[in-house]
């Protein structure tokens, strides 16, 4: 297939000094490759990310000019007992809902692990929640949670365990922050069910015969073979989802909008509430920039606690 | 399949119960989703009748949602920006993973160390300057906006996993059509890129539904509704003030996910490769 091609570039080929030689060399060739993406990357992200640093430094109202205020903004939040709301919500949603797809994505992928019939067709439908546009079914849970129609509350008085109308689930600020959690988990929980599936079938079954042979229980297997060889993928995606967690807007846009009264307001959603609402630019980059130092927290101790044994 | 174990009562409680159980707490909003659109709202509002099944079906929100709003024009907008953007991050993607795959070259640990926090860096972070700039470049209230942008949030998920699949064609297959004479670009070209099919798909299918997916830029920069995507005019149009209009929100709902679930369900095994990929490779 390759024959025809290769002989005209040999025959092209010049003995000189020339450009396509110069084209060759490693570093020449991969910067040239390289160099376009990076370039749109840094225009994209690097710049901005730096950008905003400096319009948290600023008193910038939305089509205005800005000025220098220092760190006045950062204060201002550290004095906004808002501010101190949203951080703690932000943990306990992050926090709450992370565990809950830990244990319940480990949970799923250990069944999922058995051998049965349409276990391919099981896969794929557990996985649509997380393939479909989030803000579209968000707006189906809303519908599912609503005041005056909610299904749960129908369910709930039809079985005689609530009195009608039954609880407000977005209403209430308990129950908002666990209506959020509850559809958070829906949504992530396929993510990390199939990962950790996928990473349970490269474990070798004669590792569990011969801790069978060896006395194992099935706890013993568990805790022994399956879980250490384990921690990387629940590393990986753990990660990934508390990460993505932490930084969500969508669900809680949509769900609850930070209500009520700001009881499920979390750093995204109010740094878009201050800067594209309230149009004051540089407080809300300083909000969506306070993210930064707990989350690189949050990966770190995740890094020492979860980090992958050395001997493998 | 064991016929003999099938039966008993160990099966049924550690395999039929809590995977029926987690499949009804998965299937649950998309079926309610389907017959709330096709609910009359008389049916819709009323405490009387059992709501759990529809009882006089009608198109009725649907052939309101294609009249009284635009949403054959947001769907044709979240497309185009969906394929636009996954073309530009697998083209992207791949300029980035093949020199980090293959060649050894100054500067390709910082490359790699760049993508991987391109990768971590969340969009609330970027969303304020973003909306600066790209309200003073001219750019607000077009597609052009978040065709930019998108690739931001794909291209390192698509260099990351073409990495993969790059590092899989034999060293030797290159070897020998190098010394043959064929430069690098045809190498790649004709040599590593046939072979590497499978990557594209499963990046192209993985960005294409993070495309669809998305609603804080396009929520920020697209306020008019004829360059609106799914998701943003749904909120902001079939919401009106207090007023739900939940019949239509729930047919929009369903229609703007049908499409993903469709090229979803035909590369299934594709997708799971590539969302398994780098947890469990790497």
């Amino acid at each position: 297939m390759t024959a025809p091609s290769l002989a005209q570039a040999l025959s092209h080929r010049r003995p000189a000094f020339s450009l396509g030689r110069w084209f060759e060399q490693p570093n020449v060739f991969s910067w040239l490759m390289v160099t376009p993406p990076v370039l749109f990357l840094a225009a994209l992200v690097g710049y901005p990310f730096f950008y905003g640093i400096w319009l948290s430094l600023m008193d910038r109202p939305v089509a205005s000019e800005g000025t220098f205020i220092g760190f006045a903004n950062y204060v201002q939040a550290w004095h906004d007992p808002v501010f101190w709301q949203v951080v703690l919500n932000t943990f306990v949603y992050t926090a709450v809902a992370t565990l809950l797809k830990m244990f319940g994505g480990l949970g799923l992928a250990l069944v999922m692990n058995q051998d049965f019939r349409f276990k391919n067709l099981t896969r794929a439908l557990l996985l649509l929640p997380f393939i479909v546009p989030t803000v579209l079914s968000t707006i189906a849970w809303q519908w599912i949670l609503d005041p005056a129609f909610s299904i749960v509350n129908w369910t709930l008085v039809a079985l005689n365990l609530v009195s009608p109308p039954g609880p407000s689930w977005l209403g209430n600020p308990h129950l908002a922050m666990g209506a959020l959690i509850v559809v958070n988990v829906w949504r992530g929980l396929p993510f990390y069910a199939i990962t950790l599936l996928a990473g349970l079938q490269t474990i070798s079954p004669e590792l569990y015969e011969a801790a069978t042979i060896d006395g194992a229980t099935t706890w013993d297997r568990f805790r022994f073979v399956t879980l250490p060889l384990m921690k990387p993928v629940i590393f990986i995606v753990t990660m990934f989802s508390v990460i993505f967690t932490f930084a969500d807007f969508q669900l809680i846009y949509v769900l609850t909008h930070g209500g009520p009264a700001n009881a499920t307001q979390v750093f995204a959603t109010y740094a878009f509430d201050i800067a594209m609402t309230g149009g004051q630019f540089g407080q809300g980059a300083a909000i969506a920039l306070t993210m930064v130092p707990p989350l690189a927290l949050l990966i770190l101790a995740m890094a020492l606690y979860l980090r992958p044994d050395k001997t493998t | 399949m064991t016929v003999g174990d099938r039966t008993s009562l160990g099966r049924l409680l550690k395999l039929w119960l809590p995977l029926g159980v987690s499949l009804l707490f998965t299937l649950f909003p998309f079926y309610w989703m389907a017959i709330t659109s096709l609910k009359p709202n008389q049916e819709l509002y009323s405490r009387k009748v059992m709501p759990l099944i529809v009882h006089h079906p009608t198109l009725k929100h649907y052939a309101d949602l294609f009249t009284e709003t635009n949403f054959l024009e947001w769907t044709w907008n979240t497309f185009v920006v969906a394929v636009v953007s996954t073309a530009i991050s697998l083209i992207f993607g791949a300029m980035l993973a093949y020199p980090l795959a293959r060649i050894r070259f100054a500067g390709a640990a910082l490359v790699s160390f760049a993508i991987a926090a391109t990768y971590l860096v969340p969009q609330p972070l970027l969303f304020v300057p973003l909306a600066d700039i790209i309200n003073s470049l001219g750019l607000g209230d077009t597609l052009t906006s978040v065709i930019l942008t998108y690739p931001t949030l794909l291209i390192p998920f698509c260099a990351w996993l073409l990495l993969g699949y790059f590092r899989t064609v034999p060293g030797e297959l290159e070897d020998a059509a190098r010394i043959d004479g064929a430069s690098r670009l045809q190498t790649l070209v004709k040599i590593v890129l046939p072979l590497c099919g499978p990557g594209f798909i499963s990046a192209g299918i993985f960005a294409f539904t993070l495309a669809q997916n998305e609603f804080l830029y396009a929520l920020i920069f697209l306020t008019k509704t004829e360059v609106r995507t799914v998701p943003v005019g749904a909120i902001s149009e079939l919401v009106r003030g207090d007023v739900f209009y939940w019949g239509q929100l729930m047919a929009a709902a369903l229609l703007g996910s049908v499409p993903v679930a469709i090229i979803y369900s035909f590369f299934v095994e594709h997708y799971v490769a590539g969302l398994t990929a780098g947890s469990v490779k790497g």
